[in-house]
């Protein structure tokens, strides 16, 4: 984990919790129709947002809506210069997606590939009548035409730094936090 | 490995270029193939069961002595993830005219394959053609050498059901002598720290055996009273031609796995089969279709498995991964 001192905090828990909520409230002002939205985050860190965002969507708009993950490390286009990663995680979608308002739910966009690839691995499933972008942070450098529909907040990436989401269940605190390159976890 | 190592070692495992065999892998990386294999498992139950990770690679399945189980199950892992597959066997095929295993694998090269699976007739014959081409060596059967693939699936059928490897009481029984399953099963399930015994007539069991630290069981019985898994190996027919055993009815006699010895089971036994199956010879069909049997589940985890190798052997070279590390979002 990185030290304080290297890493700035840009979001502590309380402000990132203020922002989860307000990514709630967008999403309800926007879905007439609760009922018909899954939220699916990408492995690891999206999992978690997604079903906090569940959550507060309940809390606010008085509607259970389910949740998935989504494993996207089969569908990278880069797999040839990377090669495999030995711990693959599960794609869970709990309920069939054809029809349904899908957002997909990421902790940071940076280049938009992760995005690409968990498009092309949703179509793999089914057709879904919508499927929407929510990220936490936007640090921009993108490398290909995507943008977040909701957007929690944007922050500027120097060489060298990139932004480190931390969730609980796996991190252990909720916070967004800029760090250098090397100590990402 | 002397050819090149243009293809290894980039799995974060540590495989290398090739599977030949179990016996030069540690648990680790045993432990990590199945690991890997778990989600593969899910790609098989979706409507579309095809995942795009390896786009373009070609892969050839040579097989040079009769298969089905194997040839079919790699082929589904193949396409199942999306690479161009050719199927080779020996007649129809060059082979039949007497070209040399290295010629027809170099043959193979300058058509730019990426992976090769090879089932042989002889043993070593994977790890020879590993070390002469450039790419990744599968080998999914050598002579009476190995079969690695086969017991990472059977390892992975245990880890399912008794929900670790470690030890558990594993009795293999039947032709342990001339059989590359046992071979490569004693050696995955050592490594990861089962109990091992063996059980057959005497003439099919491997003389200094017990110096691995396999326990070797005279009776079947003793074998069911032991065992918490009990694997079934194939009585191949021409052993009884070559005076190993006296009569196919004998051997069921004397060691034949039914439902009648298998309820006098202290404890709670599963039974697997690499098959395929001499029903009434090996094994009952009572006990292949009963509650003990674990023989479909083995061949459904077949696909995963070879999923999981197929992906990990054929990730980019070691520097090309340090060098991406860094663009990794």
């Amino acid at each position: 984990m990185p030290v304080a001192s290297e890493a700035e905090v840009l979001l502590d828990e309380e402000q990132t919790d203020a922002t989860l909520k307000d990514l709630a409230r967008q999403l309800l002002e926007r879905e007439p129709d609760p009922a018909e939205l899954l939220l699916v985050g990408i492995r690891r860190r999206g999992v978690e947002l997604a079903e906090r965002l569940a959550t507060e969507v309940e809390a606010q708009g008085g509607v259970a809506i389910p949740t998935g993950s989504l494993d996207i490390t089969l569908y990278r286009d880069d797999f040839g210069q990377i090669g495999p990663k030995p711990v693959i995680g599960s794609t869970e979608l709990p309920v069939e997606i054809t029809g349904l308002h899908v957002v997909i739910v990421d902790d940071v966009l940076h280049t938009g590939r992760t995005t690409r690839a968990a498009l092309n691995e949703l179509s793999d499933f089914g057709r879904p009548r919508k499927i929407e972008l929510c990220t936490l942070v936007d640090r921009g450098g993108r490398e290909l035409p995507i943008q977040p529909d909701y957007l929690g907040c944007r922050f500027e990436v120097a060489p060298g730094e990139e932004i480190a989401v931390s969730v609980p269940s796996i991190d252990g605190e909720l916070s967004v936090r800029r760090v250098p390159v090397e100590r990402k976890k | 490995m002397t050819a090149n190592t243009t293809n290894g070692g980039a799995d974060g495992l540590g495989l290398g270029k090739d599977l030949t065999g179990l016996q030069q892998l540690t648990c680790e990386q045993i432990e990590g193939i199945l690991d890997t294999a778990e989600p593969f498992k899910e790609i098989s139950e979706r409507r579309i069961k095809k995942v795009p990770v390896l786009r373009g690679k070609t892969i050839v399945n040579l097989f040079l002595e009769p298969s089905t189980r194997t040839r079919i199950s790699f082929e589904f892992a193949e396409k199942r993830l999306s690479a161009d597959t050719v199927n080779i066997a020996s007649s129809g095929s060059s082979v039949e005219k007497g070209e040399s295993l290295v010629d027809t694998a170099r043959n193979l090269e300058a058509m730019r394959i990426d992976m090769v699976v090879i089932r042989h007739g002889s043993s070593g014959a994977a790890q020879f053609l590993a070390d002469r081409i450039p790419s990744n060596v599968i080998n999914a059967g050598d002579g009476q050498h190995e079969h690695p693939t086969q017991a990472l699936l059977d390892l992975l059928t245990i880890r399912d059901r008794l929900g670790s490897i470690a030890g558990r009481r594993v009795c293999i029984v039947g032709d342990v002598r001339h059989s590359r399953v046992a071979r490569s099963d004693i050696w995955g399930l050592m490594r990861c720290g089962a109990e091992v015994a063996v059980c057959g007539p005497k003439t099919l069991i491997p003389m200094g055996i017990e110096e691995l630290g396999v326990t070797v069981l005279s009776r079947v019985e003793e074998a069911i009273e032991w065992a918490e898994v009990l694997y079934v190996l194939r009585l191949q027919l021409e052993r009884m031609d070559a005076g190993f055993v006296p009569s196919l009815r004998e051997y069921n006699r004397f060691f034949g796995v039914s439902r009648e010895r298998l309820e006098r089971a202290p404890g709670d036994i599963v039974v697997l089969h690499p098959g395929p199956m001499n029903r009434g010879v090996e094994i009952d069909s009572d006990v292949a279709d009963g509650p003990w049997s674990l023989i479909l589940p083995q061949v459904t985890n077949g696909v995963a498995v070879r999923m999981a190798v197929l992906y990990l052997l054929a990730g980019g070279s070691p520097e090309r991964a340090e060098s991406a590390k860094e663009a990794r979002e």
